[in-house]
Formats: C-alpha cells, structure tokens, sequence
C-alpha cells in the first residue's frame, strides 16, 4: 500500500512527465555488470560485489566422466555435495584453498537392508550435523536417509493423506532437513506446501502453501459459470514452491518461480517467503521495492517476464540471495528486504549461465550450479562486497560508530548506493548526532528513519530553548491580552461617571 | 495632483477586491453573489490569486518535507507543471461559459473566469502554511497535513460550485447538471484538440515531404 501511495505521489507530484520518463529506460543493456535499484527504481550501475574466482567443469576437477544435466548442490563446512542427477551419483568436493576443489568421494550406491541400493536421478541432498545424508532420490520416489559411512538407516515415502491423488507417482524434488532431523520436502505435483516429515519418517502434514491469488473478475465469473463451463476453468490453487533453504536459525526460506506476472508486479504474490514453524511468512519487506528480482522486464534477447527465482541461500548475517534462472542473475537482499545487489547474465563467458539451477555459500563465498554448461562458478566477494557485509555486521553487533565508518567507505566506493547513506545515518542515530542523521535520511528519502531522528532533534531544540520558546509564547498570547485589559480599564475609568463632570 | 489621488484610489479598489475574496470564501453564497452583481470583485484580484496559486504549486515542490511528496526532479518541467493548472482552469472557464451561455446563465466569460479564481484562493491560502508546518513533522503525525491538505482541496471544489450557482443565477439543481455538462464539455474539447493538433501534423508532414520529393526530383 506504502508503494502505491508513493507511486500515485511520484505522479502528482510531476503530474505531467515528459515523454520517456527515465523510469522505462530498460535495466542494464549497456550498464556494468553488477548493478542496483535506488528509491525511484531507477538502475543505478554499481561496482562488482562479487567475481568469480574460477569455473569448475568435471574436468577441472579430475572426474572421469562428465556431468550430466546437474540439479542440486549442498555446501555443509567445507564439503560441497553436488546432485549429478543424470548419472544418477553424488560428487562430494573438499574445498581445500581459497579456489580450489578436490573430489573427495563419489557416491553411487550405499550398503543396507533395502531392495534398491543405487540412486536414480538424486535431484538435492541436505546433510545433517551427524554427518547424516538425505537425498531426495528422485527416480526412486524416495527420501533416503543414509549415514556418514553409506549405511541405509531408513527412507521417506510417500505421505499418506487422503486428499493426494494416488494415482500420481512421488517425485521429491527439493529437500531441507532442520537440526531435530526433520524433513521438508517439495514434490511435484503437490502443491499444498512442502511436505513435512517427522525424524520417524511419519508424515505429519503440509506447512506453507503458497496464498492463493486470483482477481476479482474471474471470481465473478466463476460466480456464475454452470459446473460444467467451472470444469474447464483454471482453478483457484497454491502454487508449487521451486526450492527451499533451511537457514541457520532454522527457518525455511522458500522461492515460488511460477506466480503470474501481474502478481509478482502488485506484489499479490511473494518470490520469496520465510517459514516459521507454523510455515507462517515471516519475510521483512521494509524495501523501496518488492523482492521480486528484476523490475523491469524488458522482453529481448529471447528473454521475457518477471524473474523466476529458482533457488535461494542465507548468510549467517540473515542477507539471502537468490538466483534467477530466466535472465541468470543473483539478487541479494538484506534482513530488512532492501537490494543489496543484483548482477549476472546469460552467455556463455565467466560469470554468466545458461540454466542455473542451484546457490550455495561457503562463508562468504556463492556458488552456482548450471546444468547446462555443467560447471560449478565459484563467486568471492570483492572489497566493495567485503565492506557491505562488514557493515552490516558491525551494525548487528552494536558497534555503530563502526558500521558508519565502514559505510562511509562503501560510498567511496560507491555514491549512487542508497544503502550507504541510510547505514550512516542509521549509525549517527545511535551515536544521537540527529541533525545530521537527517540530512543522510532526506537524501535516500527515508522517512520512517528521518521521523525517529526528527522526533528526538525537535525534543532536544525544544528543551535547549524552552526559554525563548516561552518570552515567544507571551509576547504573543499574553502582551495583547495585557494591553486589551489596560486599555479597557482606561476606557471605563475615562467614562466613569464619578470623573464626569 | 489628481492624477497620483486616482492611482491611490485604484490601489486601494484593489486592495479591497483583494480582500473580499476573504469574505468570499468564507460567505460563498452571498460573496460569489456580490462579487459580480455588485462588483467588488476584479481581474486583477482575480490574476493576482490565480498567481498565487501557481506559485504556491511550485514552490511546494521544493519546499514541502519529503515525507510528502517526493519528487522525481528529472521528470519536472515547470512550463508543463504550470500549464497542468492553467489549462485545465482555461477548460473549465471556456466551456462553462460556451454551455451556460445558452442556457441562461448570467455569467459573462470574464465574470467565470474571475469566480472560479477567487474560488481558488483556500488554496494557497492553506497550502502555504502546510508547506511550511510540513517540515515539523513526523510520519505519526502526518494525518493532519494530508486531512488539511484535503479540506483545501474540498473547499476550493466547493466554491467553485458555489461561485458557478450565483453568477449565473442558477437553482442547485440546475448548477449540478451544468457542472457536469462542464466537465464533459472539457473533455469534448480535450478531444477535439488533440484531434486537431494530429490532423496538422499530418498536413504539415504531407507537404515537407511533398517538398523533400521534389528536392530529390530536382
């Protein structure tokens, strides 16, 4: 609603825009290759805060054979597990320097008391603390458990619950797993929210579905369609989820890559939501903009509509990123839901994809996985990279004159960065220099900031020069008062009839 | 001698049509009623609110907090903002006056254009002080800027209609259909302008390129 205000504000206030506002230049056709959104939406080129620090082919690697159309990935410590679903195998690598990777074991079958002892089209794995696998073993229909040595502990079928249609074979596509060994799992074809199992491998119900959007005019229509003319339309239903991430507080950070167009663009729709226990949202969306990626959709290059966010990662500073497969682009937000940085691209040079698929971090580190080019590129944050997060680490822990030095130096390094100037003024806040925390709030056009900084300015000014204040105050209420009263009395003493003559 | 005494008594004719538009706004009935049948309203109050008013426009622009209104000063041409006023208000006056003109309305188009300026005077009159009072705001308290901000606003519509009903000496009933015929007859006109910019346009693009051919020719 704040965004429609603001919106139908901005065309007021320039009631007649010229032609071509700057707002349809299309995103960065010419521009650098990582970029942002300031408050106006507007694409403001921003220097890289990550690069690529190598590609890793299988080759590159030292496997024999090549990967096959690779669908998910799992980074646990140094350890990255890699779904190499077309030859029905996980590659475990070692990270072993700062861009280096070795194969540390390839796992194509496992030891235990069950008929199937090979995987078929594994699509994602999670590894628990114990050093646990669960892998989504796609072509089996089933959710292994394994343990650290192999051994088959136990599997995870299909939920029996009676609104599933039994026709329809399990296909586990996506899986998390949290600290008390639960499992929760996407599959297609269910699209009543991720399904949730107990560490028993009961299943216990379905948590978070999408909220389900329509308009009103199909609603009327439905209103008054014959059964039979309802039959043939589309239904009202949740959408699937296209990946999950179970973060370090053991929350569920899920992407939705298939809402409409016009959903995602009034915000009707989320690309990204947060899972409490309850699968309730709990997402901050304090940003100028949804989180929906991409804003402009300019349709070239054989490249049309929103962002289709396919999988998604959390630092331990509670910044996620998330990858677009349509344009092959990472988005990265912070805890408040505000654009930290957006780059990427498709082709086929360093640093752009063809089909990415799956994003993973280790430390700072992303990685993604593209199922075409069959490579793994490993990002590390630049210094501009470096600064942000250390920034918004400093501010977490309390130490605020830091964080806004630290600021100051992300807009050395950048000046059209909106957030630079809000961390400043965010720190002068704390540090109690309100006056100038205004000027960096007005400058960014953050209000709900400016106010809490104006609030506490005007109490302090009110206090500093409540004297003043009060000689102002009577030199106009009560001196006007006084002279009324004095020339009244006058009057009656001039008329009074003891000094008539 | 006489020449400056008639000077001073003009000023001060116009300082008091000035001023009545005070009363105006406050007695709209009575006031809009006087102002042309008894002639205390004048052009150069009128102008002089009108001039206000753009300039109280512009000037909040700049001047009002940007907790209300931010602006996108890449997309802001004054000369456009300024006629946003203007021609909408050129609209009203001549199409009001085209339409009730045939239908007995008293109002010359002078008198409409005079009425509908000194309607306007809320406006600035309010905008300017919450202009001001913006700036010692927070977002808790920005009700009362945007309620004010929209009695100004439904003030001055009202006084129109008022302003509208008394010099043509109209029954409410009748200003009613008259206001919305009004309104309708601005987009009637809206449309024949555009149509008629268009067919220029065309005709003018004809003959350059009717000239360019011969040039080729040549």
């Amino acid at each position: 609603m704040r965004k429609i205000i603001k919106r139908v504000g901005v065309l007021l206030a320039s009631a007649v825009m010229l032609v071509g506002s700057s707002l349809a230049v299309s995103a960065t056709d010419d521009g650098s290759y990582s970029f942002n959104y300031d408050y106006w939406g507007d694409v403001q080129d921003s220097p890289d805060a990550y690069t690529v620090q190598e590609v890793y082919t299988a080759a590159d690697l030292g496997l024999e054979k090549n990967f096959a159309n690779p669908q998910g990935m799992f980074a646990y410590g140094n350890l990255l597990y890699v779904c190499d679903t077309g030859n029905n195998r996980i590659v475990v690598l070692e990270k072993i320097d700062k861009a280096g990777f070795r194969v540390k074991q390839i796992i194509e079958e496992f030891k235990g008391d069950v008929e199937v002892r090979t995987l078929s089209s594994p699509s994602d794995i999670a590894v628990s603390e114990a050093g646990e696998l669960f892998i989504a073993d796609r072509g089996n229909a089933r959710i292994l458990k394994l343990d650290a040595d192999l051994n088959y502990l136990m599997q995870f079928d299909k939920p029996v619950d009676n609104t599933l249609d039994p026709t329809i074979t399990f296909t586990p596509n996506k899986i998390a797993i949290d600290t008390a060994g639960r499992v929760y799992c996407i599959a297609s074809g269910i699209n009543k929210g991720l399904i949730k199992y107990e560490n028993d491998g009961v299943f216990s119900g379905f948590v978070g579905a999408t909220k389900v959007t329509y308009d009103f005019v199909d609603y009327i229509w439905k209103k008054i369609a014959t059964e039979e003319q309802r039959a043939q339309m589309e239904s009202f239903v949740p959408t699937e989820y296209d990946n999950i991430y179970m973060d370090y507080e053991g929350f569920i950070y899920a992407v939705n890559g298939n809402a409409s167009d016009d959903d995602l663009d009034s915000g009707a729709a989320d690309a990204v939501r947060k899972l409490n226990l309850m699968g309730n949202d709990i997402l901050v969306r304090n940003g100028e903009w949804y989180i929906i990626g991409d804003l402009y959709w300019g349709n070239a290059g054989g490249y049309e509509g929103p962002s289709r966010f396919c999988d998604i990662t959390v630092f331990e500073n509670d910044v996620y990123v998330a990858l677009d497969r349509v344009r092959g682009r990472l988005f990265g937000y912070d805890d408040q839901g505000r654009m930290l940085f957006g780059f990427g691209g498709n082709g086929n040079m360093d640093g752009y994809f063809r089909y990415p698929v799956a994003l993973e971090h280790m430390g700072q580190d992303l990685l993604v996985l593209d199922s075409q080019d069959c490579a793994i590129t490993l990002f590390t944050p630049t210094e501009f990279g470096r600064l942000v997060y250390q920034a918004i680490d400093q501010f977490d822990d309390g130490e605020y004159a830091a964080s806004g030095e630290t600021w100051q130096k992300v807009m050395d390094l950048n000046g059209n960065y909106d957030l630079a100037y809000i961390g400043i003024g965010r720190s002068l806040l704390r540090q109690e220099r309100y006056h100038e925390a205004m000027e960096y709030f007005e400058l960014k056009y953050d209000d709900e900031n400016y106010s809490k900084a104006y609030k506490q300015y005007r109490k302090e000014w009110v206090e500093e020069h409540i004297v003043v204040i009060f000689i102002v105050v009577f030199a106009v209420l009560i001196v006007p008062l006084a002279i009324g009263k004095v020339k009244k009395i006058k009057h009656e003493i001039d008329t009074a009839d003891i000094f008539r003559m | 001698m006489i020449a400056s005494l008639k000077k001073k008594e003009r000023f001060a004719h116009y300082l008091a049509t000035l001023r009545f538009a005070l009363y105006c706004i406050t007695h709209p009935l009575d006031g809009f009623w006087d102002l042309t049948h008894e002639r205390r309203g004048s052009l150069a109050a009128a102008n002089t609110i009108l001039f206000l008013t753009l300039l109280v426009r512009v000037m909040k622009l700049r001047y009002t907090s940007f907790i209300f209104l931010t602006v996108y000063w890449e997309g802001i041409n004054i000369f456009l903002y300024i006629a946003s006023v203007l021609f909408p208000l050129l609209l009203w006056v001549v199409g009001n006056w085209a339409l009730t003109t045939l239908f007995d309305g008293k109002g010359k188009l002078g008198q409409v254009y005079m009425a509908t300026c000194y309607a306007l005077t809320p406006y600035p009159l309010m905008q300017f002080p919450l202009m001001i009072f913006s700036n010692f705001v927070t977002v808790d308290e920005r009700e009362f800027y945007t309620v004010l901000s929209a009695v100004s606003l439904v003030w001055t519509i009202a006084l129109i209609f008022a302003a509208m009903m008394q010099i043509h000496e109209y029954s409410m009933g009748k200003n009613v259909l008259f206001t919305i015929a009004s309104l309708f007859a601005m987009l009637v006109m809206v449309f024949i302008l555009l149509l008629f910019f268009s067919m220029i346009t065309q005709g003018v693009s004809y003959f350059i390129s009717l000239g360019r051919e011969i040039l080729f020719r040549l």
